[in-house]
């Protein structure tokens, strides 16, 4: 049976490739939607190809403005999480202090909560503080949330890193500040990294907590949201395959630059 | 360079007892000359590495002075100390390829043109071809050698080595104590190194100082130690001694003579490190190597003179260049002795009688209030 042995051979392949399959099948629709000219307002079945989307981005009224909101948020959210929580993450693995292990524990309880729950507490918290729900209430749950995620991610990291490092790069005439910014920070910069685009991805698509704690102020999932009631753009489509295509430039640029940094090396 | 003193290293009553109250040194006084070979000697846990860290500023003494030459460095951060570390684990920075990894404390100190030293140095440790590699791309000993580049090149007055042939193998281990003698021989620069192994300890320094739980037990050559050990540590953390319990009988001029069971054994009283007053016990110490084996039934052909004690083999192990055997006698169990097979006694098997003698001048004598078996497990402990 040359069949079933050439099965037996490639069956690990083959099962990779369904799984891929399964986790960008969902991409692929919504790349293919986005070149699709509907009648009416639902962008659902397939008429003919048009890149009039494509030509005209900005074409339905209020997307724009808040896709370019949601960036900004996302952006300041991820600045505000990777600072703090890369603190954090060094005081938590460097420091003995009181209540050291409390905050260890509490600092994973944000990622556990039903995002819901949070999400209405924080609303209650708002309005007794008499805060105007808005871009900054906005931003300060977003950071919240964001936050623990970038101090597991950099705690690992700095966790795993050996301390004499610092003490060799001491014992060769760097003092704390060249220590920290030659040594420290240069290994312990993947986990930020990495914390950092955790924090914009979780921004930039959070709509629960958002939606909550908004206000009048509409964000990009919460405009996808609102138009799903009445009728979907194609224009959704464009935005959601332009944000794959750049993640994608994102991770081929990287693998470029590893695989230079080998070959040079070798 | 002999005038010179800007490298001696000394450390008066220097201690290091941490917040939890463990005292890692006890107050401690040492002097390391200027260009010496210095080996700090002993079991993990034993403070030898505390020492060396306060010496480069990683740890902050207790009490105590640290001097590099003439300059009181105590206060001083690591990084104004004109000491460097060569670490146990290299601590090679891993972001950065071996060039940048030598050229780190000369940058630090804002030299601009590094180029020409780095290449230099890298040669001195042929490492030329492997710049622009990665420190996970090396070998052990290429990692290794990489971090006595990376200290050597600042030109340290001192430079500290922090068990720096740990993680290499046996063979490898041999090769680098050899290179790192000539390097330090090349180079003139005092190195103060840490290990536990007293080979690697007695190859390579000219002074060793033997410690034991945050106190320095003994300190010379590495000869003047194997031969004349002054406490039942030393004795047995440096290769191995038998050591005999005995009663002081009546002293003759510069020499003690003892009694051991039955018989008498004569010790030079300069060699005797214990006070010894007539009817007070000592231990007699002596090497191994040093003692004869006789077959009981050739007893008279031993000269007169010598230090004898009669007993029963009870095992012969055969490695070679020697042979092993442990034998029982009433004074003492399980004493060692190691033959070179030279002429080989066939009779000289397990339940034979025989007579050990050795001459009086290889003997030394210790307090015999001490623990007899101190620093025995710790070196099975760390052979294993």
């Amino acid at each position: 049976m040359p069949f079933v042995t050439w099965l037996k051979r490639h069956l690990v392949v083959i099962a990779g490739l369904f799984t891929l399959a399964y986790l960008l099948l969902p991409n692929i629709v919504v790349t293919v939607f986005s070149f699709n000219k509907p009648k009416g307002r639902f962008n659902y079945q397939w008429q003919q190809f048009s890149t009039d989307a494509w030509k005209d981005p900005c074409g339905v009224a209020d997307m724009c403005g808040s896709l370019s909101l949601s960036l900004q948020i996302a952006f300041w959210a991820t600045v505000g999480a990777t600072l703090l929580g890369t603190m954090i993450a060094f005081a938590l693995v460097r420091y003995r202090f009181r209540a050291r292990s409390a905050v260890n524990s509490l600092i994973f309880l944000p990622m556990a909560m039903p995002e819901v729950v949070m999400a209405a507490s924080l609303l209650t918290l708002f309005l007794n503080m008499g805060a105007r729900l808005g871009f900054w209430t906005i931003l300060i749950a977003h950071i919240m949330f964001c936050l623990s995620f970038v101090v597991v991610a950099v705690k690992a990291r700095v966790m795993s890193m050996d301390p004499r490092l610092e003490e060799a790069a001491r014992d060769l005439y760097a003092g704390p500040v060249q220590t920290f910014l030659r040594v420290t920070l240069p290994i312990a910069a993947p986990g930020i990294a990495a914390g950092a685009l955790l924090s914009f991805a979780l921004s930039f698509d959070d709509f629960i907590i958002t939606n909550f704690n908004a206000g009048s102020t509409v964000t990009f999932p919460m405009f996808v949201w609102g138009s799903a009631q009445r009728g979907t753009p194609v224009q959704i489509n464009v935005i959601g395959t332009a944000m794959f295509l750049v993640a994608v430039l994102f991770v081929l640029v990287s693998m470029l630059i590893t695989n230079r940094r080998n070959s040079q090396k070798a | 360079m002999t005038t010179d003193n800007s490298g001696d290293v000394r450390l008066s009553g220097i201690s290091k007892t941490y917040d939890n109250g463990f005292t890692a040194v006890h107050p401690l006084d040492l002097t390391v000359p200027q260009g010496s070979f210095f080996a700090l000697l002993g079991a993990s846990g034993c403070g030898k590495t505390t020492t060396l860290r306060m010496i480069a500023g990683l740890e902050e003494p207790s009490t105590g002075t640290v001097h590099l030459g003439d300059q009181d460095v105590t206060l001083l951060p690591p990084y104004k100390r004109p000491v460097n570390t060569v670490f146990q684990s290299y601590a090679l920075f891993p972001h950065l390829d071996i060039f940048e990894n030598v050229a780190f404390g000369l940058r630090r100190r804002g030299i601009k043109s590094v180029k020409k030293q780095v290449e230099e140095m890298l040669e001195l440790v042929q490492l030329g071809e492997q710049a622009r590699k990665k420190p996970h791309q090396l070998s052990g000993g290429q990692q290794q050698r990489v971090a006595v580049a990376r200290a050597l090149i600042n030109h340290p007055k001192v430079l500290l080595l922090d068990e720096p042939l740990g993680a290499l193998d046996l063979k490898l281990r041999r090769q680098m104590q050899l290179e790192l003698k000539r390097i330090q021989t090349e180079v003139g620069i005092t190195f103060v190194h840490v290990t536990h192994d007293q080979e690697e300890a007695m190859t390579m320094a000219d002074t060793v100082a033997v410690m034991n739980a945050g106190r320095v037990e003994q300190l010379g050559a590495p000869s003047d130690l194997y031969e004349n050990p002054r406490t039942t540590f030393v004795a047995n953390f440096l290769g191995t001694s038998n050591l005999i319990e005995a009663e002081v009988g009546t002293g003759n001029g510069d020499d003690l003579v003892l009694k051991a069971g039955g018989g008498k054994l004569i010790l030079p009283r300069a060699r005797c490190s214990a006070p010894a007053t007539a009817g007070g016990k000592v231990l007699v110490g002596i090497r191994p190597e040093k003692i004869a084996l006789t077959h009981a039934d050739d007893a008279g052909t031993i000269p007169e003179g010598r230090n004898r004690l009669t007993g029963r083999i009870a095992d012969a192990s055969f490695i070679g260049v020697s042979t092993q055997y442990v034998i029982d006698s009433p004074v003492c169990d399980e004493l060692a002795v190691y033959v070179q097979n030279v002429e080989r006694d066939g009779r000289l098997v397990p339940g034979a009688e025989v007579v050990l003698h050795w001459s009086p001048a290889h003997t030394f004598g210790l307090d015999a209030t001490q623990d007899i078996d101190a620093g025995v497990e710790t070196v099975e402990e760390e052979a294993a």
